[in-house]
């Protein structure tokens, strides 16, 4: 971030806010990478001479004669196999102690994919938990969200999904989170032996908040490189989402721009879409699968952040506890896969689609169960087997612990509803029950 | 041409120094090494025009050059719109070569050297006017005419035709004499700005005609009109984009027209991928070769958003003027309002409600009029059918978009959760829509001829036996199955007959997912005829027992072909229930 020969340092700042600086410059481009007093900026908004600047790191502390450094382009990535294995703050420099990755310069935000050129997504992605390869099969190319509250262990969650799922790349982008999931997320990447595949972009809850804003295209960027030009499976990991847009709604904030819902800014949907919508399977055969938490406030999801979000992503996932067994469930009910249909019963066993509906019908018979004797009435002995299925259902499909393929989770069904159900109960086809009905 | 230099940049709003006349909505050309990035003037103030670029404005910098050219933004209009993917500028997306679109690409919107197969319909001498035949060529078996062209005015003498033959889409076609004696050259395709309506008609009529989707809850229970509008708002999850898709599969239209506004990618791949393989039901041809995909996905440039919408309107009113039934989807229009609102805040107008633009309700209203069934200068019929999706925040109903658009559109299909949960589908929910059509004279008078004289109040008292059947249900729910009279279940069986019998449709099983207008008023007819048939119940387990044979047996005639020997016996196995029935009960 030096001057480089014959290049104007600007030292006359004639406004400031919390965020931004203004000041009389020449030949500045719109998204232009800047630097005040060394902080990272970039150009916001161009009015005749008047240039303004947004200030990552914020503008504590700088005076009106802090001296301005343009980079004469907009943000760019070193783009390089040597990413791998590496973590690096939303500036792209590293943070853990090695040297600078060389390689292909890159503008952060990348064009967009003709849509024409796209492939239907239509590869599993299995990931060992039934809660999802069961009831809400993903696919490459998909990008979904966990719905979560705050108190639920979402991060975890995330780095076990990342560790099993089969993929040949996962990009890791944290925006504000403590640095105790940062550690968190190491220690599993670092456990599971596969830390060489892993690439993580990192602003925790003690960076400057505005940083984060430069963390989706840090990460999309390298992940567009990955799945387009080395033909990978990469899945990248966003947390927390939430935090992104609060930024977002910080800047807009600051640019005096009027909020529209939920105090955010109105181009929120659009925000947000320009990150999701990189999610895309290659016809070469690369891809990019996206899978993010977006956190809620007390469960809300009509708040404008989780209410966007699911209008653009494919899909949402919920975590829950199980109320019989204390597990950290996915909740059959609420989490959809949109894709999912694009390969259960087709890619996976014929009997999929049939034993995923049927079990997440007796465990929402089983919740009314409950709630019937919670309101004191008595139970019949449907019922209580209801019940009973819930219980080893939870045990021995749901829980995320868990860790089987998809073969072995459809086995497991049958055995439950054999366990505890005549076929005629279950309205499965005759055909299926002729052919799996264990004896 | 007016030049000008850029003076300020924010996102994607562009302020512009100009050194001669700008008009409104006038497309400019910024330069920016050796591309060309296309904007479009919104406002002008002074020597300064405000214009919003349709792209991101990354590496633009103060003084850039612009080349403004005179033009508003103007579709292409000619052979070979059909079975296209264009973006929301109406590029072709296939005749881009790379895998990105980079900034500034453009491609052409037709193929200006396809040979097409000419037929003069005119005759030289005559007189003619704007939108008049001059002649025509098939276009993927369609009738494609070729027009005098919309801008033309007054009465034009025909002064040189082509004989039949092959011509390039740039050809000259005919040569026009205006009133002025100016000669006008007709090539096979023509160019017309989009924010105008095409009103090359004698007469814009009342639509009165049902538009077939080949759903029976809304075909029957709430049936769009030729040349109508319709709108379905949801929350996210609720399916519209899938039931808009199906209406797109099974419809009657010569034309569609499906305008992807702002939403999911992959939705549009599945579209690009399903069609050439999906038949139309009307011709048996590939669905592919009637439709073209307006395609400006929610990562694509917002400023083009609006522009998709009404490229996608313009086209379908072109094919209107041939004398065609075009149906035009777009999904979803709260994306459009979105893009307004995020220029309007750039410019820092003063918000309306929800900091959406205060002009917001007449632009939508004036979108939603330019459907309409209209009457040629030669006394044919063409019509424009339009069905929007609205995405109401946080799937609340009482926000701008969807209060403007409940003001224009005549039909409101509401997508309910809990059908959609308990997989009823369509999970349309056959009360809470309406169509405004059903108490028009002319939709009384078309089902009167078509159907049968007392078709309006069949549809009502349909409607009537569901609300009844609600009712029922929420009597039995709080009090339970034995404090109720015996009559609450019988209500709530007849409500449940049609709606399984009648208003739940299988969209994956070849036969019922599609169901003519002949065979929806006979199962209508036979299930009204049903629930009026007097029984007496023991109790109320004999009640639902009944129904659920009769809806078994509707069940099946519904998976069986009309009329076919199947559907006749599950038909006649229908009255030998009642019969069991009653001789049960002497």
């Amino acid at each position: 971030m030096k001057a480089k020969a014959f290049q104007p340092i600007y030292t006359s700042i004639t406004a400031l806010t919390k965020a931004t600086v203004s000041l009389k410059a020449k030949n500045v481009q719109y998204d232009e990478l800047a630097w005040v007093d060394g902080r990272t900026a970039q150009v916001i908004k161009v009015d005749g001479d008047q240039v303004s600047l947004q200030v990552f790191s914020g503008t504590e502390g700088l005076g009106t004669n802090a001296e301005v450094i343009f980079s004469g382009a907009a943000p760019t990535l070193n783009l390089s196999p040597l990413l791998a294995g590496r973590y690096f703050n939303a500036f792209g420099q590293p943070i853990d102690h090695k040297d600078e990755v060389k390689g292909k310069k890159q503008a952060l935000k990348g064009s967009t994919v003709n849509p024409v050129r796209r492939q239907l997504p239509s590869e599993l992605l299995a990931t060992g938990i039934a809660g999802i390869d069961l009831n809400n099969t993903l696919v490459t190319g998909q990008k979904i969200p966990f719905f979560a509250d705050p108190d639920q262990p979402y991060n975890q969650v995330l780095a076990e999904v990342a560790m099993r799922a089969e993929t040949d790349r996962i990009i890791l982008g944290g925006m504000g989170i403590s640095h105790d999931d940062f550690l968190m997320f190491k220690n599993s990447f670092a456990e599971s032996g596969a830390s060489d595949k892993i690439i993580s972009y990192i602003n925790t809850s003690e960076d400057p908040p505005l940083e984060r804003l430069l963390i989706p295209d840090q990460v999309c960027t390298t992940a567009e490189y990955f799945a387009y030009e080395k033909n990978e499976k990469v899945l990248v990991l966003l947390t927390d989402m939430t935090l992104y847009a609060d930024a977002l709604a910080i800047v807009s904030n600051k640019m005096d721009q009027i909020p529209s819902k939920d105090s955010m800014p109105g181009s929120l949907y659009s925000d947000l879409a320009r990150i999701y919508e990189k999610a895309v399977q290659f016809p070469e055969g690369g891809s990019i699968t996206i899978i993010a938490v977006t956190t809620l406030n007390d469960g809300d999801i009509t708040h404008a952040i989780p209410d966007n979000t699911g209008y653009i992503t494919e899909g949402q996932l919920y975590l829950k506890r199980d109320p019989d067994t204390g597990l950290t469930v996915i909740d059959p009910f609420r989490s959809l896969s949109r894709l999912k249909q694009n390969v259960i019963g087709v890619k996976t066993r014929e009997d999929h689609p049939q034993v995923m509906n049927t079990m997440v019908r007796l465990y929402a018979d089983a919740a009314e169960a409950r709630s019937k004797k919670e309101n004191g009435f008595d139970l019949n002995e449907y019922d209580q087997r209801c019940l009973d299925f819930a219980k080893d259902y939870a045990r021995d499909l749901l829980d995320v612990e868990i860790n089987i393929g998809i073969d072995e989770m459809l086995d497991r069904g049958w055995h439950l509803m054999s366990k505890y159900f005549k076929p005629f109960e279950l309205g499965l086809k005759q055909q299926l029950i002729d052919n799996y009905w264990p004896n | 041409m007016t030049k000008g230099k850029i003076k300020g940049i924010t996102s994607n709003l562009l302020q512009i120094e100009v050194d001669g006349p700008v008009a409104q909505n006038e497309i400019c050309y910024v330069q920016q090494d050796q591309k060309e990035l296309m904007a479009e003037v919104i406002k002008i103030n002074g020597n300064i025009a405000y214009a919003q670029l349709f792209e991101a404005g990354t590496g633009l910098q103060f003084g850039n050059e612009v080349r403004f050219s005179g033009e508003l933004l103007e579709v292409w209009l000619g052979p070979g719109i059909l079975s296209r993917n264009y973006d929301g500028l109406q590029n072709d997306l296939e005749a881009m070569p790379g895998t990105f679109i980079q900034s500034g690409e453009q491609s052409p919107a037709l193929d200006l050297k396809a040979q097409y197969h000419f037929k003069p319909l005119a005759t030289v001498g005559k007189k003619y006017r704007a939108g008049d035949f001059l002649g025509e060529v098939m276009e993927q078996h369609l009738s494609h005419k070729i027009m005098v062209p919309f801008k033309l005015k007054g009465e034009l003498e025909l002064i040189r035709i082509n004989e039949e033959g092959d011509y390039a889409v740039a050809d000259e076609m005919a040569q026009l004499k205006d009133e002025e004696g100016n000669i006008h050259s007709v090539l096979m395709y023509q160019k017309w700005p989009v924010k105008w309506p095409i009103k090359a008609y004698q007469d814009k009529l009342r639509p009165g005609e049902i538009f077939q989707t080949g759903l029976r809850v809304i075909d029957s229970l709430n049936p769009m009109a030729i040349g109508g509008t319709a709108y379905i708002p949801g929350a996210f999850g609720t399916g519209k984009t899938v039931l808009q898709q199906a209406i797109a599969k099974n419809n009657q239209a010569d034309v569609v027209i499906l305008v992807a506004c702002g939403e999911r990618a992959n939705e549009v791949v599945e579209i690009f991928h399903s069609f050439p393989n999906l038949e139309d039901i009307r011709t048996g041809r590939k669905l592919k070769e009637k439709t073209t995909i307006v395609c400006n996905t929610s990562n694509m440039p917002v400023a083009a958003r609006e522009a998709s919408v009404y490229v996608g309107m313009t086209m379908a009113e072109y094919y209107r003027s041939m004398g065609h039934k075009v149906l035009l989807l777009a999904d979803s229009t709260s994306r459009w309002a979105q893009a307004l609102r995020e220029m309007s805040n750039r410019m820092e107008e003063l918000p309306g409600t929800d900091a959406f633009p205060v002009e917001l309700p007449a632009v939508i209203a004036n979108f939603y009029s330019r459907a309409g069934i209209v009457e040629l200068n030669n006394g044919e019929f063409g019509s424009v059918t339009f069905l929007g999706t609205v995405s109401p925040a946080g799937g609340n109903f009482k926000e701008p978009v969807t209060e403007s658009t409940a003001k224009v559109a005549r039909c409101f299909y509401a997508l309910s959760q809990k059908r959609a949960d308990a997989k009823r589908y369509p999970a349309i929910d056959p009360l809470q829509s309406y169509s405004r059509y059903l108490d028009y004279p002319e939709f009384q008078k078309f089902s009167a001829e078509t159907l049968e004289s007392t078709w309006v109040e069949k549809v009502q008292r349909a409607k009537e036996i569901l609300s009844k059947g609600i009712e029922a249900r929420d009597q039995i729910s709080i009090l339970g199955d034995d404090s109720v009279p015996i009559d609450y279940h019988e209500d709530f069986w007849k409500s449940e007959l049609i709606d399984f019998a009648f208003i739940q449709q299988d969209s994956f099983d070849d036969i019922d997912m599609n169901s003519s207008l002949e065979r929806q008023s006979f199962v209508l007819n036979r299930v009204l005829e049903v629930s009026d048939r007097a029984i007496e119940f023991a109790d109320f387990n004999e009640v639902s027992r009944f129904y659920k044979q009769l809806i078994n047996l509707f069940k099946q005639m519904n998976y069986s072909e009309f009329q076919s020997e199947a559907f006749q016996g599950f038909n006649r196995q229908l009255d030998e229930q009642f019969e069991k029935t009653l001789a049960h009960e002497s």
